[in-house]
Protein backbone atom coordinates (compact mmCIF):
# COMPACT_ATOMS: atom_id res chain seq x y z
CA UNK A 1 0.00 0.00 0.00
CA UNK A 2 1.35 3.62 -1.01
CA UNK A 3 2.18 6.15 1.81
CA UNK A 4 -1.22 8.04 2.89
CA UNK A 5 -1.00 11.86 2.59
CA UNK A 6 -0.35 13.70 5.52
CA UNK A 7 -2.81 16.49 6.17
CA UNK A 8 -2.29 19.45 7.95
CA UNK A 9 -4.39 22.66 9.32
CA UNK A 10 -2.83 25.75 9.50
CA UNK A 11 -5.29 28.60 10.65
CA UNK A 12 -5.28 31.71 12.67
CA UNK A 13 -5.97 31.50 16.37
CA UNK A 14 -7.02 27.76 17.49
CA UNK A 15 -9.36 27.41 14.23
CA UNK A 16 -7.43 24.69 13.46
CA UNK A 17 -7.10 22.85 16.23
CA UNK A 18 -10.78 23.40 16.47
CA UNK A 19 -11.50 21.72 12.95
CA UNK A 20 -8.97 18.59 13.90
CA UNK A 21 -10.61 18.14 17.06
CA UNK A 22 -13.62 18.10 15.21
CA UNK A 23 -12.60 15.93 12.59
CA UNK A 24 -11.29 13.47 15.52
CA UNK A 25 -14.77 13.41 17.76
CA UNK A 26 -16.94 13.04 13.93
CA UNK A 27 -14.16 10.14 12.85
CA UNK A 28 -12.19 9.07 15.69
CA UNK A 29 -9.48 9.30 12.97
CA UNK A 30 -6.42 11.22 14.69
CA UNK A 31 -3.68 11.98 11.56
CA UNK A 32 -4.22 15.84 11.08
CA UNK A 33 -1.92 17.84 12.20
CA UNK A 34 -3.08 21.08 13.42
CA UNK A 35 -0.83 24.62 13.22
CA UNK A 36 -1.76 28.02 14.17
CA UNK A 37 -0.02 31.24 13.61
CA UNK A 38 0.00 32.32 16.68
CA UNK A 39 3.50 34.49 17.39
CA UNK A 40 4.70 33.68 14.61
CA UNK A 41 5.97 34.78 11.17
CA UNK A 42 4.98 33.32 8.05
CA UNK A 43 8.96 32.28 8.23
CA UNK A 44 8.69 30.90 11.66
CA UNK A 45 5.62 29.65 10.71
CA UNK A 46 6.95 27.84 7.67
CA UNK A 47 9.82 25.86 9.38
CA UNK A 48 6.67 24.48 11.58
CA UNK A 49 5.56 23.04 8.29
CA UNK A 50 8.37 21.55 7.30
CA UNK A 51 9.16 19.79 10.66
CA UNK A 52 5.57 18.51 10.97
CA UNK A 53 5.49 17.20 7.15
CA UNK A 54 9.02 16.56 6.52
CA UNK A 55 9.75 14.73 3.04
CA UNK A 56 6.16 13.40 2.96
CA UNK A 57 3.52 14.04 0.18
CA UNK A 58 0.98 15.81 1.69
CA UNK A 59 -1.85 18.60 1.60
CA UNK A 60 -2.12 21.23 3.95
CA UNK A 61 -5.69 23.02 4.40
CA UNK A 62 -5.22 27.13 5.50
CA UNK A 63 -8.31 29.49 6.55
CA UNK A 64 -7.99 32.26 4.30
CA UNK A 65 -6.66 32.56 0.60
CA UNK A 66 -4.20 35.01 1.77
CA UNK A 67 -2.38 36.60 4.51
CA UNK A 68 -0.09 34.86 6.63
CA UNK A 69 -0.79 31.18 7.03
CA UNK A 70 -1.26 30.88 2.90
CA UNK A 71 2.28 32.90 2.80
CA UNK A 72 3.96 30.19 4.94
CA UNK A 73 1.94 27.16 3.11
CA UNK A 74 3.37 28.58 -0.18
CA UNK A 75 7.19 29.58 1.09
CA UNK A 76 6.80 25.75 2.57
CA UNK A 77 5.54 24.44 -1.38
CA UNK A 78 8.35 25.87 -2.69
CA UNK A 79 11.05 23.62 -1.80
CA UNK A 80 8.42 20.92 -1.27
CA UNK A 81 6.99 19.61 -4.81
CA UNK A 82 4.91 17.24 -3.53
CA UNK A 83 3.08 19.38 -1.09
CA UNK A 84 -0.50 20.55 -2.30
CA UNK A 85 -2.30 23.41 -0.95
CA UNK A 86 -5.99 24.75 -0.57
CA UNK A 87 -7.24 27.92 0.93
CA UNK A 88 -10.56 27.87 2.13
CA UNK A 89 -10.58 24.97 4.54
CA UNK A 90 -14.05 23.91 5.95
CA UNK A 91 -15.04 20.57 7.81
CA UNK A 92 -16.77 18.98 5.15
CA UNK A 93 -13.71 18.85 2.98
CA UNK A 94 -11.33 17.65 5.44
CA UNK A 95 -13.93 15.08 6.50
CA UNK A 96 -13.84 13.50 3.38
CA UNK A 97 -9.76 14.17 2.73
CA UNK A 98 -9.10 11.91 6.10
CA UNK A 99 -10.76 8.90 4.10
CA UNK A 100 -8.89 9.79 0.86
CA UNK A 101 -5.60 9.77 1.42
CA UNK A 102 -4.45 7.55 -1.17
CA UNK A 103 -4.50 9.78 -4.14
CA UNK A 104 -1.92 12.27 -5.31
CA UNK A 105 -1.44 15.56 -3.82
CA UNK A 106 -2.70 17.39 -6.46
CA UNK A 107 -5.78 15.49 -6.82
CA UNK A 108 -6.02 15.55 -2.93
CA UNK A 109 -6.69 19.30 -3.13
CA UNK A 110 -8.83 18.66 -6.17
CA UNK A 111 -11.02 16.85 -4.80
CA UNK A 112 -10.78 18.75 -1.49
CA UNK A 113 -12.19 22.02 -3.36
CA UNK A 114 -15.11 20.18 -5.15
CA UNK A 115 -16.38 18.26 -1.35
CA UNK A 116 -15.67 21.33 0.35
CA UNK A 117 -17.43 23.75 -1.95
CA UNK A 118 -20.37 21.65 -2.55
CA UNK A 119 -20.65 22.14 1.74
CA UNK A 120 -21.80 25.46 1.03
CA UNK A 121 -24.72 26.33 0.75
CA UNK A 122 -27.60 28.76 1.21
CA UNK A 123 -30.21 26.50 3.22
CA UNK A 124 -34.11 27.24 2.88
CA UNK A 125 -36.84 26.46 4.94
CA UNK B 1 -2.84 63.76 5.07
CA UNK B 2 -3.85 60.89 3.14
CA UNK B 3 -1.09 58.62 4.75
CA UNK B 4 -3.22 56.97 6.93
CA UNK B 5 -1.01 54.58 8.66
CA UNK B 6 2.84 53.36 8.67
CA UNK B 7 2.83 49.96 10.16
CA UNK B 8 5.72 47.45 11.03
CA UNK B 9 4.23 43.94 11.34
CA UNK B 10 6.67 40.95 9.81
CA UNK B 11 3.88 39.43 8.47
CA UNK B 12 2.88 42.28 6.03
CA UNK B 13 -0.30 41.98 3.97
CA UNK B 14 -2.72 39.82 6.31
CA UNK B 15 -5.90 39.88 8.09
CA UNK B 16 -5.13 42.49 10.32
CA UNK B 17 -3.95 44.81 7.61
CA UNK B 18 -6.38 44.39 5.22
CA UNK B 19 -9.79 43.63 7.20
CA UNK B 20 -8.94 45.26 10.21
CA UNK B 21 -6.96 48.27 9.44
CA UNK B 22 -8.18 48.68 6.12
CA UNK B 23 -11.66 48.57 6.86
CA UNK B 24 -11.33 50.90 10.01
CA UNK B 25 -9.57 53.81 7.99
CA UNK B 26 -11.40 52.88 4.60
CA UNK B 27 -7.48 52.15 3.11
CA UNK B 28 -7.45 52.31 -0.33
CA UNK B 29 -4.10 51.45 -1.39
CA UNK B 30 -1.14 49.80 0.89
CA UNK B 31 2.50 50.17 -0.32
CA UNK B 32 4.70 47.27 1.27
CA UNK B 33 8.34 49.04 1.60
CA UNK B 34 10.89 46.06 1.45
CA UNK B 35 14.05 46.47 -0.30
CA UNK B 36 14.02 42.38 -0.96
CA UNK B 37 10.70 41.80 -1.75
CA UNK B 38 10.94 44.71 -4.39
CA UNK B 39 13.15 42.75 -5.98
CA UNK B 40 10.52 39.25 -5.83
CA UNK B 41 8.53 38.82 -8.45
CA UNK B 42 7.34 35.43 -6.64
CA UNK B 43 6.79 37.64 -2.99
CA UNK B 44 4.81 40.10 -4.29
CA UNK B 45 2.59 37.60 -6.16
CA UNK B 46 2.14 35.96 -2.97
CA UNK B 47 1.50 39.06 -1.25
CA UNK B 48 -1.30 40.04 -4.05
CA UNK B 49 -3.44 37.42 -3.03
CA UNK B 50 -4.59 38.08 0.25
CA UNK B 51 -5.92 41.20 -1.07
CA UNK B 52 -9.51 42.06 -1.39
CA UNK B 53 -10.58 43.40 -5.02
CA UNK B 54 -11.08 47.04 -3.88
CA UNK B 55 -7.67 47.70 -2.31
CA UNK B 56 -4.40 48.40 -4.62
CA UNK B 57 -0.89 46.76 -3.28
CA UNK B 58 2.30 48.00 -5.04
CA UNK B 59 5.87 47.34 -3.89
CA UNK B 60 8.88 49.96 -3.27
CA UNK B 61 12.58 49.82 -2.14
CA UNK B 62 13.27 51.88 1.00
CA UNK B 63 14.75 54.77 -1.15
CA UNK B 64 11.99 54.34 -3.67
CA UNK B 65 9.48 55.03 -0.48
CA UNK B 66 11.46 57.57 0.66
CA UNK B 67 10.89 59.87 -2.48
CA UNK B 68 7.18 58.58 -2.88
CA UNK B 69 6.14 60.13 0.65
CA UNK B 70 4.83 64.01 -0.19
CA UNK B 71 2.98 62.04 -3.56
CA UNK B 72 0.92 59.79 -1.01
CA UNK B 73 0.38 62.26 1.16
CA UNK B 74 -0.52 64.95 -1.08
CA UNK B 75 -2.59 62.23 -3.05
CA UNK B 76 -6.32 61.80 -2.08
CA UNK B 77 -6.07 58.03 -1.89
CA UNK B 78 -5.75 56.42 1.76
CA UNK B 79 -2.92 54.62 1.94
CA UNK B 80 -1.18 52.43 4.60
CA UNK B 81 2.69 52.05 4.43
CA UNK B 82 3.92 48.53 5.52
CA UNK B 83 7.40 47.50 6.82
CA UNK B 84 8.49 43.95 8.03
CA UNK B 85 11.71 44.94 9.97
CA UNK B 86 12.71 47.37 12.28
CA UNK B 87 15.56 48.43 10.00
CA UNK B 88 13.36 48.87 7.11
CA UNK B 89 11.00 51.68 9.29
CA UNK B 90 13.70 53.93 10.51
CA UNK B 91 15.70 54.22 7.23
CA UNK B 92 12.24 55.38 5.92
CA UNK B 93 10.83 57.07 9.33
CA UNK B 94 14.52 59.31 9.41
CA UNK B 95 14.48 59.81 5.70
CA UNK B 96 10.85 60.76 4.93
CA UNK B 97 10.34 62.65 7.80
CA UNK B 98 7.32 60.54 9.08
CA UNK B 99 6.14 61.62 12.87
CA UNK B 100 4.50 58.61 13.67
CA UNK B 101 4.62 54.90 13.48
CA UNK B 102 2.39 51.70 14.31
CA UNK B 103 4.10 48.47 15.93
CA UNK B 104 1.64 45.76 14.71
CA UNK B 105 3.69 42.61 14.57
CA UNK B 106 6.83 41.20 15.41
CA UNK B 107 7.02 37.85 16.86
CA UNK B 108 9.42 35.41 18.08
CA UNK B 109 13.12 34.51 16.72
CA UNK B 110 15.86 33.53 18.76
CA UNK B 111 17.44 36.66 19.80
CA UNK B 112 14.14 38.84 21.00
CA UNK B 113 11.92 38.24 24.24
CA UNK B 114 8.05 38.78 24.54
CA UNK B 115 6.98 42.61 25.20
CA UNK B 116 3.29 42.22 24.13
CA UNK B 117 1.26 39.24 22.85
CA UNK B 118 2.42 40.21 19.78
CA UNK B 119 5.89 41.85 19.93
CA UNK B 120 8.93 40.55 20.39
CA UNK B 121 12.21 42.22 20.23
CA UNK B 122 15.52 42.09 20.40
CA UNK B 123 17.58 44.71 22.94
CA UNK B 124 19.13 45.79 19.24
CA UNK B 125 15.68 46.34 17.90
CA UNK B 126 14.38 48.11 21.32
CA UNK B 127 17.41 50.57 21.30
CA UNK B 128 16.57 51.52 17.65
CA UNK B 129 13.10 52.28 18.25
CA UNK B 130 14.01 54.14 21.38
CA UNK B 131 16.31 56.27 19.07
CA UNK B 132 13.82 57.05 16.66
CA UNK B 133 10.77 58.01 19.53
CA UNK B 134 13.80 60.28 21.30
CA UNK B 135 13.92 62.59 18.02
CA UNK B 136 10.47 62.70 18.43
CA UNK B 137 8.56 60.40 16.78
CA UNK B 138 5.18 58.78 17.99
CA UNK B 139 5.90 55.00 18.16
CA UNK B 140 3.28 52.85 19.45
CA UNK B 141 2.37 49.45 19.85
CA UNK B 142 -1.63 48.06 18.40
CA UNK B 143 -1.93 45.07 16.22
CA UNK B 144 -5.83 46.07 15.96
CA UNK B 145 -7.92 49.56 15.57
CA UNK B 146 -9.95 48.24 18.56
CA UNK B 147 -6.66 47.48 20.92
CA UNK B 148 -5.47 49.99 23.29
CA UNK B 149 -2.20 51.65 21.97
CA UNK B 150 0.56 50.73 23.82
CA UNK B 151 3.74 53.32 24.10
CA UNK B 152 6.80 52.12 23.52
CA UNK B 153 8.21 53.24 26.63
CA UNK B 154 6.03 50.65 28.04
CA UNK B 155 7.10 48.16 26.16
CA UNK B 156 11.05 48.56 26.14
Amino acid sequence: MSERLKGVVVSHAALAQGLVDAVRQITGEDDLIPLSNEGCDSGLLASRLKDAIGDAPAVVFVDLPGGSCLQAAMKHQRGAPSVSIVAGVNLAMLLDFIYHRDLSPVEAARRAVEQGGRAVRAVAL
Amino acid sequence: MTLELVRLDDRLVHGQVVVGWGQALAISLVVLVDDRVRQSDWEQELYRMGMPPDMELRFASVPEAIAAVPAWDASPRKTLVLTGDVDSLVRLVKGAGLRRVNIGGLHQQADRRQRLRYIYLSDAEARELRCLADTGVEVVAQDVPTARPVPLNEIT
